[in-house]
């Protein structure tokens, strides 16, 4: 806490990349929010039809990044929560190109905005649980002090590993305003479309051969109101946030009642290459990383500032599996309905070897 | 009536062939292809055994028909309460078997079990593991256990052992005898090295097992979290020494193990282990092929790579394992990053296992002796 007053909620709270399906939720949840006076959106895209619903209270500003610091400054924001950070290349608009224009050239210009700007108090960065890298040497629990010890190969954990690195920098020149950096482990909700959710919804689940990542998410519920809490009180610093647990990718695909369809590392990565261009990918480099070295994060400092605990990884993963029933071809009902069906085979011709017998003896 | 019972009732009272001669009547009374299948499916029920052991040969078939036709009320009586019995009692066990194996599968195929953070699956580990890597811990070393009453029962400890061997199955011998020997049954978390870690199959094979890679992080806090950690600081210096150098313990690293256990106050157990060695006596390491497949060394053995696959094989060592006293560290918590203090330490637990190692030896005069 940076203030000993327990300071009053920002007023005028401006949200990146309302059209996106995180930043559109976070913008019209805080919109809700009495206490809050103005939520502005900033985003160069139009919201999608689907999200402009939730956007109603939300004024809506299309703005590239370079324009934010006269529209950051004009509009008085006392608070900005930077969402426009985009988990994966969209080939549709401009794939990798756009989405590290967007990253680290927007976030980059984001901040020299809020730099210049007066009223500012408080600053919400979406971050990644990717910052932690990808080694082999790496713990096996991550905590907010862990330095990665290589770099990733995945483009979304450097761009996350570009965005810590100018927010420290703000942070350096901006002491005063309280800069949260939220590291999100994957989300996943019955209804949230990320690469991950996609990647878990096919019949048939691509895996590496010989790795079974211990893997982790948080639920999409969980992940707004740790973000409306950030914005509305004062927590100054870096935080995990992920579902207490762990669940391995072969069991998350079981859970799932999937398939999985082990292939060695290289076959996978060409392949993921090859279905990316044309369109149908559901995995790039930072999803084999994952699924090579798995991550997990310690939450016990989220839990304690924020006196709020997620619900769980295998809770997160079940409310998937619920929205996701049809596509599962090994699910949890079918094989209860399987064993049973062996079990009173086995029974029975036990049974009438028994009774053959006893009839032979007597 | 047990076989022992009747060997034991045998010498000076030949009257008690005499209730031995009922099942023998049973016997005959059935079809003879029969009684084996049944013994099959209800398994090894005792009053069987005897019957044919010892009476059968004493007394002919011709004599006996007669005599079972003369008293059949006699055994019925004796058969009819016994038997429905037996089978309910006997399938039933059987029956719980098949049920438990599928809805074990059941699990399994669901993904209906819990693997902590470090990704132990204790289920997989009882269930599959421990039962394979117990054949070669009883029946192969032959393993005894000492001093198991100096490991914790609930609170953490810091495992430290020596390592040889060639391959790291005394860290996993280590882990059996914990399991097996300890009245709580406790679970050794064993830290390994990050080459392990690289490869694909073994490093999940490891995590599942309760191994996670050897650095301070994890082991401090699997040791706040109670748990019996396993460390071999020798690493490979240790497993790839020559057999001429058996049994002479190597350096122990940085002593960062001890670092570890002073940061959370955990007591230390120095365990030696005898019988490693022997498995693959390294007569020979061919440098430049370790180099070339980015390993350590590369192991030359009387049977490794003579006789391919077959000289995978461990000989069959008599393995003695001794767990000596803990040393308690939770006084010297403020000295965790004190150099001095650290190196003392660790020079302390080497010599207590190299002397434990020296009075074991002892005890083991022929290494592949009972």
């Amino acid at each position: 806490m940076v203030t000993s007053l327990p300071a009053a909620p920002p007023r005028v709270v401006v949200v990146t990349g309302v059209s996106r399906f995180l930043g559109a939720r976070v913008a019209s949840r805080l919109a809700a929010d009495p206490r809050i006076e103005r939520v502005i959106g900033l985003d160069p895209h139009e919201p999608s039809p689907a999200l402009s619903g939730l956007l109603a209270d939300v004024e809506l500003i299309q703005a590239d990044a370079r324009a934010s610091a006269s529209v950051l400054a004009e509009l008085g924001a006392e608070a900005i929560v930077h969402l426009a950070v985009t988990s994966a290349p969209d080939p549709h608009s401009g794939g990798r190109m756009a989405m590290k224009e967007q990253n680290v050239i927007g976030t980059m210009q984001l901040l020299a905005g809020a730099q210049g700007a007066g009223r500012l108090r408080k600053l919400v960065v979406r971050s990644s649980t990717a910052a932690y890298g990808a080694s082999f040497r790496d713990p096996a629990v991550f905590t907010e002090d862990t330095e990665p010890r290589a770099v990733p190969r995945g483009s979304f954990a450097r761009d996350i590993l570009d965005i810590e690195g100018y927010v420290r920098g703000f942070r350096r020149r901006r002491p005063e305003i309280g800069a949260t950096v939220l590291r999100f482990a994957p989300f996943i909700s019955s209804t949230a479309e990320t690469s991950l959710t996609r990647y878990f919804a096919q019949p048939l689940v691509p895996t590496v051969l010989g790795r079974d990542a211990r893997l982790q998410f948080v639920h999409v519920d969980d992940a707004l109101e740790i973000l409306h809490r950030s914005v509305v009180e004062d927590h100054p610093g870096t935080f995990n946030v992920a579902g207490d647990g762990v669940l391995s990718l072969s069991q998350a695909v079981r859970r799932a009642g999937r398939i999985s369809l082990p292939l060695p590392e290289g076959t996978l990565s060409s392949f993921a290459a090859v279905a990316r261009n044309v369109g149908v990918g559901q995995i790039g480099l930072d999803q084999i990383d994952l699924f090579v070295h798995g991550r997990v994060v310690d939450t016990s400092r989220l839990v304690k500032e924020f006196g709020f605990t997620p619900r769980t990884t295998a809770a997160a993963f079940d409310d998937f599996i619920n929205g996701h029933r049809n596509g599962a071809s090994l699910s949890a009902d079918r094989l209860a309905a399987a064993e049973r069906a062996i079990l009173d085979g086995i029974r029975r011709v036990r049974a009438a070897a028994t009774q053959d017998q006893e009839h032979v003896q007597s | 009536m047990t076989q022992d019972e009747f060997h034991a009732a045998l010498p000076g009272h030949t009257d008690f062939e005499l209730p031995v001669a009922v099942p023998a009547k049973r016997l005959n009374g059935r079809r003879p292809g029969r009684r084996p299948a049944r013994a099959a499916v209800e398994g090894p029920p005792a009053p069987e055994l005897t019957g044919p052991d010892a009476t059968e040969p004493t007394e002919p078939d011709a004599t006996e028909l007669p005599a079972a036709d003369a008293t059949p009320e006699l055994p019925a009586a004796d058969a009819t309460p016994e038997l429905p019995a037996a089978p309910a009692g006997v399938v039933d066990v059987w029956d719980q078997r098949v049920a438990s194996g599928l809805a074990f599968l059941r699990r399994r195929l669901a993904g209906a079990y819990d693997i902590d953070d470090f990704g132990f699956d204790p289920e997989l580990t009882d269930a599959v593991f421990h039962p394979m890597l117990k054949v070669l811990y009883r029946d192969w070393f032959r393993t005894e256990v000492f001093g198991i009453e100096n490991v914790p029962d609930l609170d953490g400890g810091l495992v430290v052992g020596n390592h040889s061997g060639t391959v790291a199955l005394d860290a996993l011998m280590l882990t059996v005898a914990l399991r097996d020997q300890h009245p709580r049954d406790r679970h050794l978390r064993l830290l390994g090295a990050d080459l392990v870690f690289r490869m694909p199959v073994l490093s999940e094979l490891a995590r599942k097992a309760g191994a996670t890679v050897a650095c301070n992080p994890d082991a401090e806090r699997l040791m706040r979290e109670g748990e019996l950690v396993g460390v071999f600081p020798e690493g490979f210096k240790g497993i790839g020494k020559r057999y001429s150098e058996r049994y002479k313990l190597q350096r122990f690293g940085r002593g960062g193990f001890v670092s570890a256990a002073l940061r959370t106050g955990t007591p230390i157990i120095p365990v030696a282990i005898v019988g490693a060695e022997e498995i693959y006596p390294i007569i020979a390491d061919l440098k430049p092929l370790a180099r070339l497949l980015g390993m350590p060394y590369f192991p030359v053995t009387p049977t490794f790579p003579w006789l391919g696959p077959l000289g995978l094989v461990p000989l069959p060592s008599k393995w003695l394992i001794e767990f000596c006293p803990p040393i308690p560290t939770a006084h010297l918590t403020e000295h965790a990053d004190d150099p001095m203090v650290v190196y003392n330490l660790a020079d302390e637990v080497r010599e207590t296992i190299q002397a434990t190692i020296h009075s074991l030896l002892e005890k083991r005069p022929d290494p592949f002796g009972r």
